[in-house]
């Protein structure tokens, strides 16, 4: 419950001060143009663990939790099955795709079995999304709570489909034009490619007349119903196109580690998800990928921080636990609230009051 | 001046030494279960792994091994993420792991992206790991669920009178290697199987399972591990069952013997079959045991190894003692290594080792009976010793393929 008001505290301002803008507001960022730059040359810096490892992992985490804040922040939706979503569409790439599994696997071609598991894995979604609008703040958490969990143990226990806890094991990876599209390098710039066009996806239709009226319906669903809005409408075809990004995250992460089992989906990697958008922030767009990289950070490195520093690697949960706490507690909107009030005070000084684009 | 030029110069030479030196180090990897359900397995598997490094020395020839370890949750997903962080980050060459049975699978999938480094499994146990399309580069020097069954079903027909016996395990492929190996003896002897119940890794709440096991049989037979074994003892006990127990391999191990509490009680008596059994007089396991016991304080250890203990410490000698015969020469994408790996017969402490054409174990097989030592710790007591134990349990390679993979429902309960 907490979670939404927060979210629709804070949103507010920034939303307003977009609408006389109807432009990208990237485009005079300076910032925006260096981060973009890095991301395209970052197979010349970084070698191949750092490439897909640390940078691939959170794109595909980040474009996860992107969806559960085009939901959450937009839609005043918490849901906790966004992960599922995505790992409906991974374990759909590999029944109808190729794998290791013969008797399970279907064998498609990824052409095939791509679409199959984009348009499986949203209907997936928007029934859930169907069931989880009749309800509201807490009782959104618990039933996508409840849809994730069902959908682990179901895993876990189906033999016929999902192979149980062995899971799927040597997925294919598509090769066409000679390119093995799952070598380092290009796989980076597919999962780049992904990330960005959902994080502008999603940036487009916060301005769009179908964002602006589902913000209208999280800040006052019955003002919007009296306008005529349908407003169940609205918050179904959101699930959907957050279905839609899951989904195309899932088939990047099935890809990424060539198997998909039910440890993937468990209720642990549900709420992770949550985490890192709240961390990041669920105000922005942005919030889920820098959330997803402080997280992929930490979750790597956290074991052999403790090691080199003499401690007991054994308590690198407790780190990782530790971090994200402290930046939940300073900024209750995550690490994109802890940039804006630094804007905010850097600009102060300078006597420079009313900037509306304190969103950056 | 002068005197900050030699300075330099011992600097530089100091770090031209260390850099020489580095080359002459190879890295290994390791991962173990140091989280979820299998953490105490985990943990004693490390243990094993160290003892090893006590005995045998980190030396080979003029190089030095450098290990770097990695904690998964008996998951593959985490298995897979550990090796190829292992590979990618750390840059290892060798690799030993896992621990658990789907990681084993998993991992040894991955091998095959690997072709050039070696994999050596830790502690896994599920048969399709090496059965069924092994990888040319994955060696594994202990047996797996079935081998270490073999002897269990035979000895509770014939010298316990056992007729009819009931299943509680958990729902992955290492159990069900296990039950595998388990049926196919107990009932080619002429035993019934009435019920097979599968819970999942890391269920807490046995209450409906408890509700549901059979009164009209002989035995039950339990192939849990870790906190599951634990929870499951403790609500059995609470809910009354004085049922006769039969035990898997990791159910009758220290790491559930010695766990605190009283609900372990109820194991005493229960007959069980291994790879290992803690009293045994053989004066390689005796040594063994007293390596393990030297190298941890008793708070921090187990009165005795457990069976992954010992799993680490074979798999590490095989290691190492195959690096030590190629000189540490892991040159030509490790071919000496691996041809080196596959050859050596090991004289592991729980007896003679040796791979086959699909680079898995043959060795020797316990069945035991747990007793309590007067003072209040368990132990498993050997019964029965069968040495030579192959994947295919003694049965003609054709006539095993057709019994089908182990899974919930296979073997069925009929002589092969």
């Amino acid at each position: 419950m907490s979670l939404a008001h927060d979210a629709r505290v804070a949103v507010r301002p920034a939303a307003e001060a977009q609408r006389p803008a109807q432009t990208w507001p990237e485009v005079n960022n300076p910032a925006a143009w260096i981060v973009a730059v890095i991301l395209l040359i970052m197979p010349l810096i970084a070698n191949g663990f750092f490439l897909i490892e640390i940078f691939a992992t959170t794109l595909i985490l980040g474009t996860i939790a992107l969806s559960l804040m085009l939901l959450a922040g937009y839609g005043g939706m918490v849901s906790l099955m966004q992960l599922t979503i995505a790992g409906f569409s991974a374990y759909m790439v590999a029944v109808f795709g190729i794998s290791g599994n013969a008797n399970i696997s279907l064998g498609w071609p990824w052409w095939l079995a791509v679409p199959m598991a984009l348009a499986l894995a949203t209907i997936f979604g928007t029934l859930g999304g169907a069931l989880a609008v009749r309800t509201e703040g807490i009782y959104t958490i618990m039933i996508t709570l409840a849809i994730g969990a069902a959908f682990y143990y179901f895993t876990n226990q189906n033999w016929a489909i999902f192979n149980g806890h062995t899971g799927i094991n040597t997925v294919g990876t598509p090769h066409f034009w000679g390119v093995d599209w799952r070598a380092d390098i290009p796989f980076y710039y597919i999962v780049l490619a992904v990330g960005a066009l959902c994080y502008f996806a999603v940036d487009y239709i916060s301005r769009a007349p179908f964002g602006l009226a589902l913000q209208g319906v999280r800040d006052n669903p019955r003002r919007m119903a009296a306008l005529g809005f349908n407003v169940n409408a609205h918050r179904i075809a959101a699930y959907a196109v957050a279905s839609f990004i899951a989904a195309l995250a899932g088939v990047l992460q099935v890809w990424n580690y060539r198997q998909i089992s039910p440890g993937s989906v468990s209720v642990n990697a549900c709420i992770d998800i949550l985490i890192i958008a709240i961390v990041g922030g669920i105000t922005r767009p942005i919030g889920p990928y820098i959330g997803a990289l402080i997280f992929v950070l930490l979750r790597t490195f956290a074991l052999d921080f403790l090691v080199k520093i003499g401690l007991d690697g054994n308590r690198f949960r407790l780190l990782i636990g530790l971090g994200f706490l402290a930046i939940v507690f300073w900024s209750s909107d995550g690490v994109i609230g802890l940039w804006q009030r630094w804007r905010q005070s850097q600009r102060r000084p300078a006597d420079r009051p009313g900037g509306g684009r304190s969103h950056g | 001046m002068l005197r900050g030029s030699v300075g330099l110069i011992a600097l530089s030479s100091l770090l031209f030494s260390g850099t020489a030196f580095a080359q002459e180090k190879i890295k290994v990897g390791v991962t173990a279960t140091l989280e979820g359900t299998y953490t105490v397995l985990g943990e004693d598997g490390i243990r094993g792994f160290q003892t090893a490094l006590n005995v045998l020395g980190k030396k080979v020839g003029d190089k030095e091994l450098e290990f770097v370890i990695a904690s998964t949750d008996a998951t593959p997903d985490s298995a897979v993420r550990a090796v190829r962080k292992l590979i990618e980050q750390d840059k290892v060459q060798i690799l030993l792991s896992p621990l658990s049975g789907d990681e084993g699978i998993a991992v040894k999938n991955f091998a095959k992206t690997h072709p050039e480094l070696t994999f050596i499994n830790a502690a896994s146990g599920a048969q399709e790991t090496t059965y069924v399309d092994p990888a040319p580069n994955f060696f594994r020097y202990n047996m797996d669920g079935a081998q270490w069954q073999v002897g269990l079903g035979k000895y509770a027909y014939d010298e316990k009178k056992y007729r009819k016996i009931a299943t509680v395990g958990e729902d992955y492929s290492f159990i069900y290697t296990q039950v595998f190996g388990l049926v196919l003896e107990f009932c080619g002897a002429g035993g019934q199987v009435t019920n097979r119940q599968w819970v999942p890794l890391g269920t807490k709440d046995f209450a409906s399972v408890i509700a549901a096991l059979p009164d009209d049989v002989d035995a039950i037979y339990l192939g849990l591990g870790g906190a599951d074994a634990v929870n499951f003892l403790n609500q059995y006990q609470q809910a009354g069952g004085k049922a006769h127990l039969m035990g898997g391999s990791i159910m009758i191990d220290q790491t559930i013997l010695s766990s605190k509490g009283n609900a372990k009680n109820a194991l005493v008596g229960t007959l069980a079959a291994s790879g290992q059994a803690d009293t045994w007089e053989d004066p390689g396991w005796q040594k063994f045991v007293k390596d393990y016991q030297d190298a941890f304080p008793p708070n921090k250890r187990f009165p005795s190894p457990s069976l992954l203990a010992t799993n680490y410490y074979g798999s590490t000698m095989a290691l190492i003692l195959a690096l030590r015969q190629v000189n540490g020469d892991l040159s030509d994408n490790q071919s000496k290594y691996k041809a080196a790996l596959a050859k050596i017969e090991l004289d592991a402490p729980n007896g003679k080792i040796k791979l086959d054409a699909n680079r898995q174990a043959i060795g020797t097989n316990f069945v035991t009976e747990v007793v309590d030592d007067g003072k209040g710790a368990l132990f498993s007591k050997v019964v029965k010793v069968i040495p030579n134990v192959n994947q295919t349990l003694g049965y003609d390679p054709a006539v095993f393929a057709k019994i089908g993979l182990p899974s919930r429902t296979v073997p069925e309960c009929k002589k092969y």
